[in-house]
């Protein structure tokens, strides 16, 4: 399809305006880290100078390198479980028959109209009771069990056709090694959405990680940042937004990296 | 090569009513046996129940010559084609049809050799390194035939495995897969919808009807000799003509369609506590009259649709309530509308009772339509 040049333009003039306005926030924010704080307040966009000040600062108030790791190894590990629990119980409701399956699944999936924030309390105690505060697996394990995840594998898993299934079968191939032989590499796709999905709202996650953790000894990054603003009587904006954005860049990294990935996926599928 | 015994099979998925039943077979070692009938009939079901897909309610189903019916499908040594073929769409050819191989842990180097032995019967050797997305569905039919045949099982199930293809492609693979079959002696057990497939592929038919078996036997002895007005329909095309029928003993007439009297030999008669019978003749058997037929055998007709198929041609007309077509060698320049004699022989009729079905009259006048070898010598 070809498009004329001035239909190009005005479609890339549409673009480009509608994706400063959807990056202006971290574009702004951006600028700010560079700025001092005189600079801030007199409200200019662009600042004088781009000085590394409040990124050295950034560093040396907060353990932010740890704080980064802690981030990272939660969300991955959020992720891998998620990945894992998910597609288990997804490959049960798909391809076990049993008693009661479709209640159970709509039991299942009723659980996400329950807000999190409203189970927050109960699992607070649970993890107390059992001793994970300030500990991984307290910031992990409580997001394994996640019922979109579940509902969107199984969506994929009923587009498998049960032939494949019937063939391994007769093939002599175990439950699980179907699973782990035919299922996964297939839904290659959905798990890649899943986990992206994963790792991102983990590593946005705010009030889980401030109630589980009172020091810094697994405490994630977003909880760092708020540390930043609360410390002085005057928040140093600079020195936050410097923080932002050391924050954002593995996001932005994995969502670059992750939408390639993505797109080979999805138009693997719909080529035939 | 093994047999396949199904003793007083059935199947029901309530509890109640039986989708099959009263299935009662043997497939010999060898036999290339197909299941024919119409959708809903039950021979995928049953099919799958010979897998080990599908549970059998009640009878016996033996393998060799052990009972299988509790056996897992990977235990009763069969190879499977699926319709829509159930290729592995993230493995390469090569790696598809070695995945049973693998499965069984035959040593790596053992696998590659026979895929490659399959894949050069099949002509696939320059596909191996493909992925299945990347072939034609004639391929991917060859792909699955393949991961069929690697696996050396003395038994192969398929299940419609030719209707996803266009017509040429498909008179190809009958061919192709019939040649297989008798190469390699696997006990064939074929699924189809097709009669044409039917007629042409199979040692023995068996027709099945609502979960019941109409009858089994060679292709042309149930051509010649259909069981009853189901499968006289059902196999051929166009169908066998019926219509009904009522024996007049007094003038030793049979009154077809309520129109047509046709005189029975002196030493035919067809009285049957119940007079209601169903006539049926095969459209081929509806002869031309010609100038030297006495008036009195011609039977005229209104034509209502004529098909000229260059080297035969189908028309059709009314005959009481019925549509009946005749298929004359040729091309006739017939228009529909046209009134035209045709003959009928008592020879070539087929006499069903009306309420059973049963054939109470088989066709002894195929003459000149059966020919032996010794013609052409």
């Amino acid at each position: 399809m070809t498009i004329s040049l001035p239909k190009k333009i005005w479609i890339y003039f549409l673009l480009t305006v509608t994706s400063l306005l959807v990056f202006f926030p971290v574009l702004y924010a951006f600028m700010i880290s560079f700025m001092t704080g005189p600079e801030i307040l007199q409200g200019k966009f662009f600042p004088q100078s781009f000085s590394l000040d409040n990124y050295f600062k950034v560093f040396d108030r907060l353990p932010l390198v740890k704080y980064l790791v802690n981030s990272f190894v939660v969300s991955v590990g959020v992720m891998f479980g998620q990945l894992l629990v998910c597609s288990l119980a997804a490959y049960a409701f798909v391809f076990m028959p049993f008693k009661g399956r479709d209640f159970i699944f709509f039991v299942f999936i009723s659980t996400m109209m329950i807000p999190w924030e409203a189970t927050m309390i109960p699992n607070f105690f649970t993890i107390q009771k059992l001793d994970w505060l300030n500990t991984y697996q307290g910031l992990t394990i409580p997001f394994f069990a996640l019922a979109f995840g579940t509902f969107l594998l199984r969506q994929h898993f009923k587009t498998i056709p049960k032939e494949l299934h019937e063939a391994s079968q007769i093939a002599g191939l175990s439950r699980f090694a179907f699973f782990w032989r035919v299922i996964l590499p297939v839904s290659k796709t959905s798990l890649v959405t899943l986990g992206a999905y994963g790792f991102l709202t983990t590593w946005n996650m705010y009030l889980w990680p401030l109630l589980i953790t009172t020091n810094s000894s697994v405490r994630t990054v977003q909880i760092g940042l708020k540390q930043l603003q609360s410390q002085e009587m005057s928040t140093d904006w600079g020195v936050v937004m410097a923080g932002v954005i050391v924050v954002i860049i593995p996001t932005l990294l994995l969502l670059f990296l992750g939408q390639k990935q993505l797109q080979k996926g999805l138009s693997q599928g719909a080529l035939k | 090569m093994k047999r396949v015994e199904l003793i007083d099979l059935s199947k029901s998925y309530d509890k109640q009513i039986d989708v099959i039943s009263g299935i009662n077979v043997t497939i010999e070692p060898g036999e290339f046996f197909v299941l024919v009938g119409p959708s809903g009939c039950g021979k995928s079901t049953m099919l799958r129940m010979i897998a080990g897909l599908e549970e059998i309610t009640s009878g016996t189903l033996k393998i060799g010559d052990k009972v299988a019916n509790g056996l897992p499908p990977n235990k009763r040594e069969l190879s499977m084609v699926f319709q829509n073929y159930a290729l592995y769409p993230h493995l390469t050819v090569q790696q598809n049809i070695a995945f049973g191989l693998d499965v069984k842990k035959v040593k790596k180097p053992v696998q590659q050799k026979r895929a490659e032995d399959v894949a050069e019967m099949l002509g696939l050797t320059e596909f191996l390194q493909r992925k299945p997305r990347e072939l034609s569905g004639g391929q991917r039919q060859r792909v699955a035939l393949a991961r069929a045949i690697v696996s050396e099982s003395p038994i192969c199930l398929m299940d419609e495995p030719l209707s996803n293809l266009d017509a040429k492609l498909r008179a190809h693979m009958r061919m192709e897969i019939r040649r297989i079959q008798r190469t390699l002696g696997i006990t064939m057990i074929y699924v189809t919808h097709d009669q044409v497939e039917a007629m042409t592929m199979g040692d023995r038919i068996m027709i099945l009807h609502e979960g019941k078996i109409q009858q089994v036997g060679k292709p042309i002895d149930i051509y010649n000799n259909p069981a009853n007005p189901f499968v006289a329909t059902f196999i051929g095309s166009p169908p066998m003509n019926l219509a009904s029928a009522k024996n007049d003993s007094v003038s030793s007439t049979l009154l077809i369609g309520d129109t047509w009297h046709l005189a029975l030999p002196a030493n035919e008669n067809y009285s049957h506590p119940s007079s209601e019978l169903i006539a049926g003749i095969r459209p081929e058997h509806l002869r031309p009259a010609t100038k030297d037929t006495p008036e009195a055998d011609k039977f005229y007709v209104e034509v209502t649709n004529v098909e000229v198929l260059g080297n035969e041609t189908v028309f059709s007309f009314e005959l009481g309530g019925n549509e009946w077509m005749a298929k004359w060698s040729g091309q006739w320049h017939i228009d529909s509308g046209d009134r035209i004699p045709i003959l009928i022989d008592t020879g070539s009729l087929c006499i069903f009772e009306a309420d059973t079905g049963e054939l109470i009259k088989k066709p002894t006048d195929l003459g000149n339509f059966v020919f032996g070898k010794e013609v052409l010598l």
